[in-house]
């Protein structure tokens, strides 16, 4: 008789998931599927909210990348009052949102994903932590690690007001100037973030990349998807977090879209089904395909990886030099093998340094033009920002008195969950064999989903929200003959 | 031999920024860590509901648990927790008073459903396809936790020793909570473990405002540039700092905007309705202007003074029925 094996939760994710595996008489894999059991009902709730609140509100969406909804929504709410940002509000937003992905990224890096690689797959569960980590870079560069992501959070608390949930977005404009005074110490942040983040990438070099076994788990079937691909890009087609148009590249890396923040409807068509409270979105021109990679496939991927590939480039220097290196050992764009999104997180954290040192730099950062106050009747709009987790889209509509009527939200982890689903089975397939299963190979499963570093809160916005995640083995009938215990 | 005192962290529904929290005690997490063992913690760590159930009863001596509870699932949880540990933390605004996922209080469980997957101009779901808690697929037979009517507090499922509110609680608050705890230090059970006094006594602001402050008319934020270091309700901005715990540090004040009430009320106070008197004080209505006059700009009065508290609320719920 078959077994069901249940992963639950999900862990070092944020939010809740469930990964159901099905084995057949043989103890091979069946079925495998990704099931998000949550949902909060933004979209609903955020009705009859003053539009400026929603920077805020929906901030709450996820405490993990706040800065994310928080600028999302600020961007809407230029587009819904029809207000042009000042420049210096430019500057300081995208400062501030440099700050939040640099922080994110590590965050991912030495936290949840990196566990994974620097610890190792199947090391003890009790180890397969930040303080496994710490164990094996070593109590000083664990401190490094603390130490600059204190420093980075304590100035997003002095321009921001708070790191979890800040509160500088207005329409327009940022709530509070930088001051002179504080320059200084931005430019020695940036700098020595660029030290940190090459710190990171030599960590990564030796760890994984020096290692022949991570490299062809990395480059294994195990972990491969061929996917349309999404992301932010400047007027050079060069990689942006905070504005700009999207491109969406075809599986062979070709564009076949770039659109304007409020085009995103006609690009983008979402799915429901039946067993997951996480809608599924696909390109709308490619239509629904099902769940399938390849040539014709309608499903497209964010995140860093999906940004790198549906760019040309990085617009700062080493970060361009990282691209070109991380493209050279894979084998040329697109890159389709899943795992190699943690090194292009790591491109991206080298990226964020390094903009932050220009945008130091900028004069009318510390200007005391933070607002354009010349608002217009609020009507709709729509902001989009790229999340840690890719590609964010906030859409309101409102009354003339600028309370909000309507609401769509397009999450980042939400354009990843079809490639998630995918990816689950694909590797329960090939790591699950003859029934034999435990803990270190349920472990490679989650991993590729943790990839992603798939935000469960998030995703779950429109529902009740969150994300630990289980692995239920089932037998055909859905009997769940064997619990499993994982240690 | 002591052994060290093992401590479990959950999240219900909530965002993740309370876990944060916890991974912003920066430095301090290694003092945590020699100090106790954290035998629960899915953010972080990779153990499973499984290892919780093997635990003897009472074996953790406390959980901090955040977030609303909205479904099934977490109810479970919780209660689990509850069996297995001596002292239960509500952690969090949302565990504590409902928080921003308490918002869906004013709207139905249908027009959520029929707003994300029937309504949204992305949607593509001609034959209106709805999840279902039991579905079947390829000959499989899945299942979703019950979405619940209501988002409820914690303590309207398990018995609760302490809370600690804000959304989220600051790393500050959270090693205090710790150290109060660990050194066996253990306050009344039901207490609050932050201030009993108004953000408005710590405010840095304070000093700016009038003794006789009256306001005539209430703006929008979006309708003046904040000074940056006078009082918001002198400038007409409403500020929830009267009828909201303090505890956070003023942190959005210093940001320049307005407090919106995250660690809830005083002890034994209604936020909205303390706030409304608050207002009530200040407020110049005369011949010239109504009070409906005055408040013309406050747009959404239950989303702006219950915004973190709704399931604590003397509003109570759209829905009487939660599960």
């Amino acid at each position: 008789m078959g077994t069901v094996y249940t992963i639950d939760p999900i862990t070092r994710l944020e939010g809740h998931g469930k990964i159901d595996i099905y084995l057949d008489d043989a103890g091979n894999v069946d079925r495998a599927f990704f099931l998000v059991p949550e949902l909060r009902g933004f979209e609903t709730f955020v009705e009859g909210r003053p539009a400026e609140d929603m920077p805020q509100i929906t901030s709450r969406i996820c405490g993990v990348c706040p800065t994310a909804h928080h600028m999302a929504a600020t961007k809407a709410l230029d587009a819904l009052y029809g207000v042009e940002p000042t420049q210096t509000a430019k500057a300081v937003r995208e400062f501030f949102y440099n700050l939040f992905m640099f922080e994110d990224h590590l965050l991912h890096f030495y936290f949840l994903g990196g566990p994974d690689f620097i610890v190792g797959p199947d090391a003890p569960k009790s180890a397969r932590n930040i303080l496994g980590v710490i164990d094996k870079v070593g109590l000083e560069a664990g401190k490094k690690v603390i130490e600059i992501r204190k420093r980075c959070r304590a100035l997003m608390a002095e321009i921001g007001g708070k790191p979890i949930h800040p509160v500088l977005g207005l329409p327009g404009g940022v709530a509070k100037q930088i001051k002179e005074g504080s320059r200084e110490e931005l430019k020695s942040f940036a700098s020595e973030a660029i030290s940190f983040a090459q710190f990171t990438l030599s960590a990564f070099n030796d760890i994984v990349l020096a290692n022949k076994a991570y490299v062809d788990l990395v480059l294994s079937d195990t972990y491969y998807l061929e996917s349309n691909y999404m992301g932010m890009v400047d007027s050079s087609n060069r990689v942006n977090f905070y504005d700009g148009k999207i491109r969406v590249v075809n599986p062979s890396a070709a564009e076949i879209d770039k659109f304007k923040p409020a085009d995103y409807a006609s690009v983008i068509a979402e799915r429901v089904e039946p067993w997951t409270y996480i809608k599924v979105p696909y390109l709308r021109k490619v239509g629904w395909k099902g769940f399938v990679g390849g040539e014709s496939s309608g499903i497209y991927r964010v995140a860093p990886l999906a940004r790198l590939n549906a760019a040309e480039g990085m617009a700062t220097p080493l970060a361009q030099e990282e691209y070109e290196r991380m493209y050279s050992i894979l084998g040329g764009k697109p890159v389709h093998n899943t795992l190699a999104l943690h090194w292009a997180r790591l491109v991206e954290v080298i990226y964020a340094a390094e903009r932050l040192a220009q945008l130091a730099d900028a004069e009318e950062l510390t200007s005391d033009d933070t607002r354009n106050m010349a608002l217009n009747t609020p009507r709709e709009g729509v902001g989009i920002v790229e999340a840690p987790r890719g590609t964010l889209i906030h859409h309101y509509e409102s009354d003339e008195s600028g309370v909000i009527t309507k609401a769509n939200l397009i999450v980042a982890t939400v354009g990843n969950s079809a490639a998630i689903s995918m990816g689950i089975e694909q590797a329960a397939r090939k790591l699950i064999k003859n029934g034999v299963v435990n803990d270190g190979l349920l472990n490679m499963v989650e991993m590729a989903f943790r990839a992603y570093d798939p935000c469960l809160s998030c995703a779950t916005h429109s529902l009740p929200g969150k994300m630990p995640m289980e692995i239920r083995l089932k037998n055909k009938s859905g009997l769940l003959i064997n619990k499993m215990i994982r240690n | 031999m002591t052994a060290k005192p093992k401590v479990a962290f959950y999240w219900c529904s909530s965002c993740g920024g309370c876990e944060e929290t916890v991974v912003d005690l920066e430095e301090k997490i290694l003092d945590v860590v020699a100090a106790v063992d954290i035998v629960f913690w899915p953010c972080a760590l990779d153990y499973k509901y499984s290892d919780v159930q093997a635990m003897t009863d009472g074996e953790i001596y406390i959980s901090f648990i955040n977030g609303a509870i909205r479904t099934s699932e977490q109810e479970h949880i919780a209660k689990l927790l509850r069996r297995k540990s001596a002292l239960i933390v509500a952690f969090g605004s949302c565990s504590c008073l409902g928080g921003i996922p308490a918002l869906a209080n004013l709207k139905t469980r249908q027009a959520i459903f029929k707003r994300s997957y029937l309504e949204s101009p992305t949607n593509v779901n001609p034959e209106a396809v709805l999840p279902q808690t039991k579905s079947e697929l390829d000959g499989y037979s899945l299942t979703l936790p019950e979405f619940y009517e209501t988002v409820l507090k914690l303590n309207d499922v398990i018995e609760v020793d302490y809370y600690m509110p804000g959304c989220p609680p600051t790393a500050d608050n959270l090693s205090s909570a710790v150290g109060v705890v660990l050194e066996g230090k253990l306050p009344p059970k039901g207490t609050v473990l932050l201030p009993n006094k108004s953000l408005c006594i710590s405010c840095d602001r304070n000093e700016t405002k009038p003794d006789d402050m009256t306001i005539k008319e209430f703006k929008r934020i979006t309708q003046i540039k904040a000074d940056p270091e006078k009082c918001f309700l002198a400038q007409g901005i409403i500020c929830m700092g009267p009828a909201t715990r303090d505890g956070c540090g003023y942190a959005c004040i210093k940001g320049n905007m307005p407090c919106t009430g995250c660690y809830g009320p005083l002890a034994g106070a209604d936020q909205g309705a303390k706030m409304i008197a608050s207002l009530g004080a200040i407020l110049e209505a005369g011949e010239e202007k109504s009070i409906e006059g005055c408040m013309a700009n406050v747009v959404d009065p239950a989303g702006t003074f219950y915004r973190y508290s709704l399931s604590a609320s003397l509003l109570g719920s759209k829905n009487k029925e939660h599960r």
